[in-house]
């Protein structure tokens, strides 16, 4: 089961720009949120303040608090705690491309230090399924590698890589963007699944995406979120005319 | 929007318990990532140190030469072991006269090839040729004089040398003996390996001159080399000019070739017939029997004397082609 | 310029023409340029000739198994001084390889700062200091303080020779890998530590390996700085402590002598020198290959 997220008062900088306002926002356990805005607004900034990955560009900074159900992530957690139970997809695929399907999707748990090999065996098939890719690649686990996938697959792929460490918060960013419409369906289908075991947060620059796959959209525009509701308001009746200049493509 | 699939029941009892990760026991090795950090960090002072450990001996040994005669070391041209007296003159003019001499050969040449392969050459000899002027840098320094001295020498001394004595020997740098041996042999030879280095890292720096230099010379109606001299030659000019110093570092420290065929005799003479000194030689040469404290000090500092030269030259060539091409080293230049 | 103009003016429909001057130094420049391209290749050609047509006669199962007969005798052959070699080389990667791929990780992964620039710096001017300096210093450092000459003194020179040259090449083979593989390892909750060795090192590891081939190619054929560290043996010896034989130090003493007997085992003991190297270098290149293409394991 996934864990709801409470993001308290997060301010972010890139060395002396600062890239993130005063960001506050409840995400609830088990379903997907949405992050809309236009290009350079900070939604990929503030995802990547929830995982810490956005520590690890030199001289960037955080402050505020991070809540997931009973844990804080920047107060007694190190970070590669924290990233195993925040696990990410990434805009352009990335599988490991030395190594073969299989151990792409135990790399996680592998390099981790968890050896039993049927336990293995099972994890990755099981994530494998969880992201629809087991039927096209369980013949070739071990034989092809993860780089010689097409991109749709790799991007499957990937997600089934960050489901095997059995994350509580499964964290998007732009998952879609490099992909073509049939595998982006394919991806949005999953998305609708995976709610039901883990918290969801996608970071969009498709808002009929958002409308599709996730119950709650915040909408961000300069670093400040603007408005944070059930998505199907924000796009029929959202409260700030700026949210309605974005959903109506005046602007973005 | 179809409806979900359901999702497939995970197969061992173990992971049905939802949202038990099997890493949450896990730690998060902290301490490891510092040690590691500390680890690789001093691997990367291993490099200081042996920069330190190289000043460090070359001082502190040459200590008792320096103290003994002074900068005058470098001025004096009398080399007498046997009555520990040590000039080292001989050796920084047969230094200087061989590296010159090799660069006067090898910049043509690589210049010419480094052209040929980056502008003239069809496609399919790119490949071939790269890869010959390279093997050439993977000889060994020894088989280099090994081959020179059976067969460069007995050619300089039997065809080149005389023919050179009897058309420019009036210069007064073709005369004397044409023993074969000599200082003419060590600049040929240097010369030859030098020749990849600088004919690599002209091609480097060639072909990173934008092509739209190229054509708008050539759309001003400009010949072929007319194109090269004026859109190409003239924009890498500080790239070459750094290869050829490197070239430059290369030959004055080289030692096998060199010792194998400049005839180790310590004077300084204007024939280039001539056989000479230089320093590496007379470190490879005189080093293992060095008797008494103080010849073997006066070795050791020709021996600092080399390495600073030597560094002072490479940094200067290895900034100025970084700023053509913009710290991009590439591949190392062995 | 003047001629374009004139025969422009004769005949406005012909374009200007450029001078027979100009085309004459251009083909002139093109013949130039083809002839340096053969000077050059002549000495190569020559060489590698010249070490086929003296050497490849003299290469027989003696001169691969024995040792050096005294002065006159005809026979015998190089069999310590390639044993010797490979034992120094051996010895010199043991320190050198772990060191110089440990500074490559620590430019690539953690020094993007000024004191990993200097540590570059540093390294770009370590490789071009004259190998007989780098023998006086382990002469110095060890064959000193050992008393004794060593294949032990001779490792450590070639060591010194090796870090800093596969500290650059496995930097920029790191270097390489794209941030976002390291991202994703990161995101999965990998520590660093792990991180670095298991996905960022094994992606450039063929680049790594071919870097490490290099520097040892180069440094197998290295005399000048075995001069005084291993010195050079007639006899076999695989003790860390006294001097021993190597290849490209017997080839220097017998071609510097004044025996035919030895000149043309000189020959012999180049070729199996450059095959050694040239077979070093490509048997790696080909290794690397057919991992890499045979997908992941």
């Amino acid at each position: 089961m996934g864990v709801g997220i409470q993001v308290k008062a997060l301010n972010a900088w890139y060395g002396k720009t600062q890239a993130l306002y005063d960001i506050n926002l409840h995400m609830q356990a088990n379903h997907a949120t949405a992050l809309i805005g236009p290009s350079g607004c900070g939604k990929s900034t503030f995802i990547r303040c929830l995982n810490r990955m956005h520590e690890t560009i030199p001289e960037a900074r955080v402050e505020g608090q991070v809540q997931f159900g009973d844990f804080d992530a920047y107060n007694g957690t190190s970070p590669t705690q924290l990233r195993r139970r925040v696990g990410m997809v990434f805009q352009k695929p990335n599988p490991f491309p030395t190594m073969s399907i299989y151990d792409n999707v135990a790399s996680g748990l592998k390099l981790n230090g968890f050896r039993n090999r049927k336990q293995l065996d099972d994890t990755v098939e099981t994530a494998l399924q969880a992201s629809a890719l087991w039927e096209e690649v369980k013949d070739d686990l071990h034989k092809k590698s993860g780089a010689g996938l097409s991109g749709g697959q790799q991007q499957r792929l990937c997600i089934a890589r960050a489901l095997a460490v059995q994350p509580e918060v499964l964290l998007m960013d732009e998952p879609c963007s490099a992909l073509d419409p049939i595998s982006t369906g394919k991806i949005e289908e999953l998305i609708f699944q995976l709610k039901e075991k883990y918290t969801i947060v996608i970071v969009t620059h498709n808002m009929q995406q958002a409308a599709r796959v996730a119950e709650f959209t915040g909408f961000f525009l300069l670093g400040k979120m603007v408005e944070f509701d059930k998505t199907e308001k924000i796009f029929t009746n959202p409260s700030d005319k700026r949210t309605e200049d974005y959903i109506t493509g005046r602007f973005g | 929007m179809n409806g979900p699939r359901p999702v497939l029941e995970p197969k061992s009892a173990r992971q049905s318990v939802a949202n038990s990760s099997p890493l949450l026991g896990a730690g998060s090795g902290e301490w490891m990532d510092t040690g590691f950090r500390l680890a690789m960090l001093a691997c990367a002072l291993a490099v200081l140190g042996i920069l330190g450990l190289i000043v460090y001996e070359l001082i502190t040994r040459s200590a008792l030469s320096w103290h003994a005669f002074g900068p005058k070391f470098f001025f004096g041209s009398d080399w007498n072991p046997v009555e520990d007296q040590y000039g080292a003159l001989p050796f920084v003019y047969g230094t200087i006269v061989s590296s010159i001499l090799a660069l006067l050969i090898a910049i043509p040449l690589s210049v010419g090839v480094a052209v040929f392969i980056t502008e003239m050459c069809p496609k399919w000899l790119k490949g071939p040729l790269s890869f010959f002027t390279e093997l050439l840098a993977a000889i060994p320094s020894v088989i280099y004089g090994l081959w020179a001295i059976f067969v460069l020498v007995p050619l300089l001394r039997t065809d080149v040398e005389p023919a050179l004595a009897k058309t420019l020997g009036w210069t007064g740098l073709f005369s004397g003996a044409p023993y074969g041996i000599g200082m003419l042999a060590a600049g040929t030879i240097l010369a030859i390996m030098i020749i990849p280095i600088i004919s690599s890292i002209t091609r480097e720096v060639l072909s990173v001159v934008p092509q739209n230099q190229r054509e708008g010379v050539l759309a001003l109606g400009a010949t072929r080399w007319e194109m090269i001299r004026i859109g190409v030659l003239r924009n890498a000019r500080a790239g070459i000019v750094g290869g050829i110093i490197l070239g430059l570092g290369r030959a004055l420290g080289e030692t096998m070739a060199v010792t194998m065929v400049i005839g180790n005799r310590p004077e300084i003479a204007k024939s280039l017939f001539a056989p000479g000194y230089t320093m590496a030689s007379v470190l490879a040469n005189e080093f293992s029997e060095a008797t008494g404290d103080l010849y073997l000090s006066a070795l050791i500092e020709i021996g600092l004397a080399l390495f600073l030269v030597t560094i002072v030259v490479n940094a200067l060539a290895r900034l100025m082609v970084w700023s053509v091409t913009r710290g991009q080293p590439a591949r190392s230049h062995v | 310029m003047s001629e374009a103009k004139v025969s422009s003016a004769k005949a406005r429909s012909a374009p200007p023409q450029v001078s027979v001057w100009r085309r004459f130094v251009n083909h002139l420049m093109t013949g130039v340029a083809v002839l340096t391209v053969l000077i050059v290749l002549v000495p190569l050609v020559a060489i590698f000739g010249y070490l086929l047509y003296k050497g490849f006669g003299s290469i027989n199962w003696a001169f691969l198994t024995q040792t050096p007969k005294p002065v006159g005798e005809p026979g015998g052959g190089m069999a310590n001084a390639i044993v010797g070699s490979m034992f120094i080389l051996a010895i010199g990667s043991l320190i050198g390889v772990p060191l110089g791929i440990g500074a490559g990780i620590y430019l690539s992964e953690y020094g993007r700062n000024r004191f990993g620039d200097a540590i570059r710096f540093i390294s770009d001017v370590l490789n071009g200091v004259p190998s007989i300096v780098i023998g006086i210093v382990a002469y110095g450092v060890v064959v000193l303080r050992q008393k004794h000459f060593s294949a032990l003194a001779g490792g450590f020179a070639l060591a010194i020779m090796m870090i800093p040259t596969i500290a650059r090449t496995t930097e920029q083979m790191l270097l390489l890998v794209p941030q976002a593989i390291r991202e994703a390892a990161y995101g999965l909750g990998i520590p660093r530590w792990r991180a670095t060795l298991s996905i960022t090192l094994r992606t450039a590891t063929s680049g790594v390996i071919t870097g490490v081939m290099l520097a040892f190619a180069r440094v197998a054929g290295e005399t000048a700085p075995l001069l005084f560290t291993a010195f050079g043996n007639q006899f076999w010896n695989l003790r860390l402590d006294q001097p021993t034989a190597a290849l490209p130090l017997q080839i220097f003493t017998y071609a510097i002598s004044p025996f035919d007997e030895w000149h043309r085992q000189a020959w012999a003991g180049a070729l199996v020198l450059i095959v050694l190297i040239v077979g070093a270098v490509a048997a790696v290149r080909i290794a690397v290959s057919r991992g890499t293409l045979a997908g992941a394991r």
